[in-house]
């Protein structure tokens, strides 16, 4: 019995990790940049949602909307300000470096609002836990939420890509940025609307990453933040179905490395599988082939 | 284009100044409390510097740290000062990071610290010891909890040692028949959990209980505990030993509850101010016990005054660490006493000097009756354990 329930919370962390995962994935396949400030975008989410119902005593439901209005806002803004002038610069590292100095301004700015404390983030799933097999088995309210969410934004996505207009003009940015902009394609508002959804993302994955484990504080986003980055390489960076593969399969591993080899070794396991996996396959699990042209 | 380059650069300009904003607004602070202790001028004030996390994960620690501390300071210069001269106090932040406490150590040399109150947390600790050897100051740390902390000569410690802590716990469990099954959940990448953890598993051996699960954590992963809690529950565990910080432990017991495991949870020092988290369900503690050298619902009329003093000053009840420190500058009070130092001595005749008399003085303390210490540098008390009862720290005896 205690296999399933590992499994169960291996698949219920894997999706966290794997609806954080869609926002790196998202950004890296289409604007071509690493996104580290992603994680905090997160944890700035969860503070949104647990100052509106401490604060401001809005309904959850309201407050996980403001925190997505927030985090979309937010996450314009940060493109915008921070790495819209330097897509074209002349080096990638650019680009890189301050989206880790966006990461560490975000996580002052909240230690100078919110200050440094651990506060304790009260659960916004309003489901009980279910109990199965006499009570041997129990299965949160926010892994039944966090499982069934995860594949929700997954189809729309994947849908969103594939039929709408938007979405076509983001896998022709990602193809071909260049060609892209003579077609007539806005390459700007794309990659402006490729971050809003990555971090509207973000903001319910802090949501449910806070409610399944109720600290916050301005670091919470971090951890969590590298190994989606983790589990985006493990899937494919890019393949927003790789994203879902790779988040839930480093779940899966971390949990069961934990209970079947060692509780200390869990972080080398994982991290061991995805060097192999990048050995076997050096796109990752989905990734695409890129054949250079002579 | 030009519009938006404008605009960027306010932004910008913006941004750089919130961030000085916080930095000026922090470092008013401090030069505040030190000024405000320094009636006289400088050349005929003692100077004492504190080092501890005043942001990060651990600022509850050095808060609480900075807080006694100045509370202490005040007291003793509205007394008179040590031998006539008041003290002048300033704490630097190190973010619970031992190269950023050295750089805080650093600090507190150029300004010309004589003795050095910290550092609050272990591995910081251990870092600063190392310098601080080199340089000959003398170090007392408040509730730096690893062996090493006071591994040299000139450093010395308020709290009991991380051995210490587990070789009690092991000992108060076994003694009081608490359980036969106990489960250990420690932190592998920290110093002060993996030493309590391996100092209780050695004193178990010798006690009626049997250790029938031991699960380990990192820093990189401690958020889920569910296995953890998993493998407890499985092996039958009636007791539930969490050596390590309440940030984490308030997690365990919150993945315990989801999963309907209700074992006795028993901690050590790290897991005072569980009850401070806000927004904590406060129902989820009842009955943990802890070890802790200091509790503010003690009846006894030292402690009571100090609770009620701090209580008056920062609006909040003092926790261990506040008590440590507090305890911490009035033993360097007497030490300095004892062996009359006076202001124009240098850092390396002070400690000298200190390194004996720290051996020879007692003191009545809030976190124990006649503290003493051995020239080793670790203090000679008892402990006291601490049950949660109604959303509240009662002592059990």
């Amino acid at each position: 019995m205690s296999f399933i329930s590992y499994l169960i919370n291996g698949i219920s962390l894997g999706s966290v990790y794997a609806i954080i995962a869609l926002g790196y994935t998202m950004v890296y396949g289409i604007a071509k940049m690493l996104n580290f400030a992603h994680g905090d975008v997160i944890m700035i989410g969860a503070y949104v949602v647990m100052a509106s119902v401490t604060g401001a005593g809005l309904p959850p439901f309201a407050a996980v909307l403001i925190s997505i209005v927030f985090c979309t806002v937010l996450g314009i803004v940060i493109e915008s300000v921070a790495y819209r002038p330097l897509l074209n610069a002349a080096s990638s590292l650019a680009v890189l470096i301050t989206a880790i100095g966006v990461s560490y301004l975000l996580q002052n700015i909240a230690l100078l609002i919110f200050g440094a404390n651990t506060i304790s983030f009260a659960s916004v799933v309003p489901i009980p836990a279910i109990e199965l097999a006499g009570g041997s088995l129990t299965i949160t309210g926010e892994a039944i939420v966090t499982i069934v969410l995860c594949i929700i934004i997954m189809t729309t996505l994947t849908l969103f890509i594939k039929k709408s207009k938007a979405g076509q003009a983001m896998l022709a940015v990602s193809e071909d940025k260049g060609a892209a902009q003579l077609m007539g394609i806005h390459v700007n508002g794309t990659i402006a609307l490729t971050f809003a959804i990555g971090s509207a993302l973000a903001a319910i994955a802090g949501v449910l990453l806070c409610s399944a484990y109720p600290t916050l504080t301005p670091y919470t986003g971090a951890m969590p933040g590298i190994k989606a980055f983790v589990a985006a390489v493990f899937g494919g960076i890019g393949s927003i179905p790789g994203a879902l593969i790779g988040g839930i399969l480093l779940g899966v591993i971390e949990i069961f490395g934990k209970a079947y080899i060692s509780s200390q070794m869990a972080d080398a396991i994982v991290f061991g599988v995805l060097i192999v996996i990048l050995i076997v396959k050096p796109t990752g699990i989905l990734g695409k082939n890129i054949q250079e042209k002579v | 284009m030009k519009f938006k380059k404008v605009v960027s650069a306010v932004l910008l300009a913006a941004m750089t100044m919130t961030c000085m904003a916080g930095c000026g607004s922090n470092s008013d602070s401090q030069s505040g409390s030190g000024s405000s202790n320094s009636s006289s001028g400088s050349g005929d004030t003692i100077k004492i510097g504190g080092i501890g996390p005043v942001t990060g994960s651990a600022a509850v620690y050095g808060m609480a740290v900075k807080n006694g501390a100045e509370l202490a300071v005040k007291e003793i210069n509205a007394a008179g000062g040590i031998n006539g001269a008041q003290i002048e106090f300033d704490f630097q932040d190190d973010e619970n990071d031992a190269e950023k406490a050295v750089n805080a150590y650093n600090t507190l040399k150029d300004w010309g610290t004589q003795a050095v109150l910290g550092t609050v947390t272990s591995a910081p600790c251990v870092a600063v010891g190392e310098v601080a050897q080199a340089d000959n100051t003398f170090l007392l740390t408040p509730s730096g909890t690893a062996v090493d902390c006071v591994k040299y000569d000139n450093a010395f410690r308020v709290c009991f040692s991380d051995p210490m802590q587990g070789l009690e716990s092991a000992k108060y469990i076994g003694e009081h028949n608490l359980a036969t099954k106990v489960a250990a959940i420690y932190d592998s990448s920290d110093v002060y959990s993996s030493g309590i953890y391996e100092a209780f598993v050695k004193e178990a051996a010798n006690q009626n209980f049997e250790i029938v699960a031991a699960e380990a954590f990192t820093k990189e992963s401690n958020s889920d505990f569910s296995v953890q809690l998993q493998k407890a529950k499985d092996a039958g565990a009636e007791l539930v030993f969490l050596p390590f910080y309440y940030t984490e432990a308030s997690l365990v017991l919150k993945q315990a509850a989801g999963m309907n495991y209700s074992p006795m949870f028993f901690g050590c020092d790290g897991m005072d101010g569980i009850l401070a988290v806000k927004g904590f369900d406060a129902e989820l503690a009842n009955d943990l016990v802890f070890l802790s050298p200091f509790t503010p619902t003690s009846e006894d009329e030292a402690i009571q005054k100090f609770v009620t003093d701090f209580q008056e000053a920062y609006g909040e009840t003092p926790n261990q660490f506040a008590a440590d420190a507090y305890d911490g500058i009035y033993a360097i009070k007497a030490a300095m006493e004892q062996a009359k130092v006076t202001p124009d001595m240098s850092v390396t005749d002070i400690c000298d000097a200190l390194k004996t008399a720290m051996t020879e003085i007692t003191i009545d303390g809030v976190t124990a009756k006649s503290l003493t210490w051995e020239a080793s540098g670790e203090p000679s008390k008892e402990p006291m354990v601490v049950k949660i009862a109604d959303g509240d720290y009662a002592v059990v005896e």
